[in-house]
């Protein structure tokens, strides 16, 4: 069976380009990156090429990138970082983080943790459209405000947050603010790299998030981007790698095939994903009745399609495609392993009920008319079986 | 992958769910879950009476499932019918849910609460059929 992948925002196949990168650093170019003999430096010379590609995506300077084992531990480092360094400065200082409901769980549970440990903890809502707003940030900040961190796009259904108005709002309200009380404003723009302006100058960041394996490259690295000046501790300790902020030897090949991933991000792929996702939506819309489109239309990155099917489970749709060669994700409580529906659906609205029916298609640049008319021939006849072996008509 | 927590057994039954269905006729229904949680099961059970070891038994002649649920939940309905069709009523009734996940071939940990549904409905129906006679 030829199975069709439609499940790039959990991960992306590595581009081939990306793996010719990397396979020298896999073998002849083993060395430490610390080693200041010939092996070492050959590997220091893929990593800091590697900075310098990711910089340049960025516009930074090269020393504000920081090589980490991935967007969770970029997000974990940004904002315990910040609390520990500003604890360290001043440990009766009152603080308020600010987050949004949306957020991915390496944001979320990181605010959570916080939030026990007596730090106050604003989450704002999202519209039924799944957008944060930019009033309800406004209304949200207090003089104790140290950090806001919002998603770039939300994984689950797509939507793409306005990052740079809010970097504007934070910009204004800082300049009337002292240096002390500055707030800092971090961002995880996983699921934004492949397709959205990431220059840290436009978005009004001092801290971005992102990872290899959502852009065609390789799991288990990423990097986080921190400001020249902005107050970070280190959460792990040892070698002194990456001025000290990120010990470890670094991930060398990872690194060099991330920065060729983002060298590849191409501009042409967005328009072709767009148009097979735009037909997805309304075949699918047309083909199966008491469906609905979550996500607003227009804010929304071009590869991903969510929906909720009425009186369906999305673990089922999805084993059911599965059988048929087809990945896709769900939404659903009976997938996630906690036996939660979807946080985001909730947030924007969708009854529980109807959350449990949830399914997450995301398309990429391999994809082909062809796999896109199986799933729309296929769905369909999934969802009226299993509609007519439910109880609940 | 969420398949691969599941057994080859419980694949099966996703697959080709046994005695799915209505019975118009039911002497009895037996319903547990809510939509709340995303599983409902509804058991139909005909219930007639034959001579066992020669003696006059209730027991339960057709029974058919309607799940709304994840691959656990219809598998495990499926599994039940299958338990307990022709079974005299009163075996029917010691079927647990232990019985369920183990003739299933085991279910994931997060998913046990299915079969705990599937013996709920099955339960609730006959106990129902018993206060009623």
């Amino acid at each position: 069976m030829k199975y069709i992948y439609l499940d790039h925002s959990a991960t992306t196949p590595i581009n081939k380009e990306v793996l010719k990168a990397m396979r020298p650093y896999l073998g002849e170019n083993f060395g430490n990156p610390s080693s200041l003999h010939y092996f070492g430096q050959k590997a220091r010379k893929g990593v800091e090429d590697a900075r310098e590609k990711i910089a340049n995506f960025l516009n930074c300077k090269n020393d504000e990138v920081f090589f980490t084992s991935g967007a969770t531990e970029s997000n974990n480092l940004a904002i315990f970082g910040l609390i520990k360094k500003i604890r360290k400065q001043n440990k009766d200082r009152k603080l308020h983080i600010i987050t949004s409901v949306i957020e991915h769980p390496a944001v979320l549970e990181v605010f959570d943790q916080l939030k026990k440990e007596g730090i106050e903890v604003s989450y704002l809502p999202v519209t039924k459209n799944g957008l944060v707003l930019e009033d309800d940030l406004k209304k949200a900040i207090k003089s104790e405000t140290l950090l806001v961190s919002i998603m770039y796009v939300n994984n689950e259904v797509g939507t793409i947050q306005p990052i740079a108005e809010i970097g504007k709002l934070l910009e204004e309200i800082n300049k009337k603010r002292t240096p002390e009380e500055k707030i800092y404003f971090h961002t995880d723009a996983v699921q934004a790299a492949n397709y959205c302006d990431c220059k840290v100058s436009y978005l009004g960041v001092d801290m971005l998030s992102f990872s290899g394996h959502k852009i065609y490259g390789p799991k288990g690295v990423g990097a986080l981007y921190v400001k020249k000046g902005t107050p970070i501790s280190a959460i792990v300790y040892g070698g002194h790698q990456e001025q000290s902020l990120r010990s470890g030897t670094e991930n060398v090949a990872g690194i060099v095939g991330m920065a060729k991933a983002i060298e590849m991000i191409g501009k042409k792929d967005n328009l072709k994903i767009r148009k097979l996702r735009d037909e997805v939506a309304k075949k699918l819309l047309a083909k199966i009745p008491d469906a609905i489109y979550n996500g607003d239309r227009e804010k929304r990155i071009p590869s991903n399609a969510n929906f909720c099917f009425k009186n369906v489970e999305g673990e089922s749709i999805l084993l059911m495609l599965d059988m048929e060669g087809i990945a896709i994700s769900t939404g659903s409580a009976c997938s996630s392993g906690s036996l939660k529906p979807s946080h985001v659906l909730l947030a924007m609205g969708v009854p529980q009920e109807v959350s449990h029916g949830s399914v997450r298609i995301t398309l990429g640049k391999e994809n082909t008319k062809e796999e896109i008319q199986k799933l729309i021939k296929a769905l369909p006849p999934i969802i009226k079986k299993l509609r007519e072996m439910s109880p609940i008509k | 992958m969420v398949q691969a927590l599941y057994t080859k057994k419980v694949m099966e039954h996703f697959k080709k769910p046994h005695n799915q269905g209505v019975i118009k006729d039911a002497t009895i229904v037996g319903e547990s879950g809510n939509p709340l949680c995303g599983d409902v099961m509804k058991l139909y059970i005909k219930i007639d009476k034959k001579k066992i070891k020669g003696k006059e038994t209730e027991y339960i002649k057709d029974i058919k499932f309607e799940t709304l649920g994840c691959a656990a939940a219809i598998a495990t309905s499926s599994m039940i019918t299958d338990l307990v069709k022709g079974k005299p009523i009163d075996e029917a009734d010691n079927v647990t849910k232990a019985n369920i996940a183990d003739s299933l071939g085991g279910l994931p940990p997060i998913k046990l609460h299915c079969s705990v549904l599937a013996v709920e409905a099955l339960h609730k129906a006959l106990k129902e059929y018993k206060t009623k006679k």
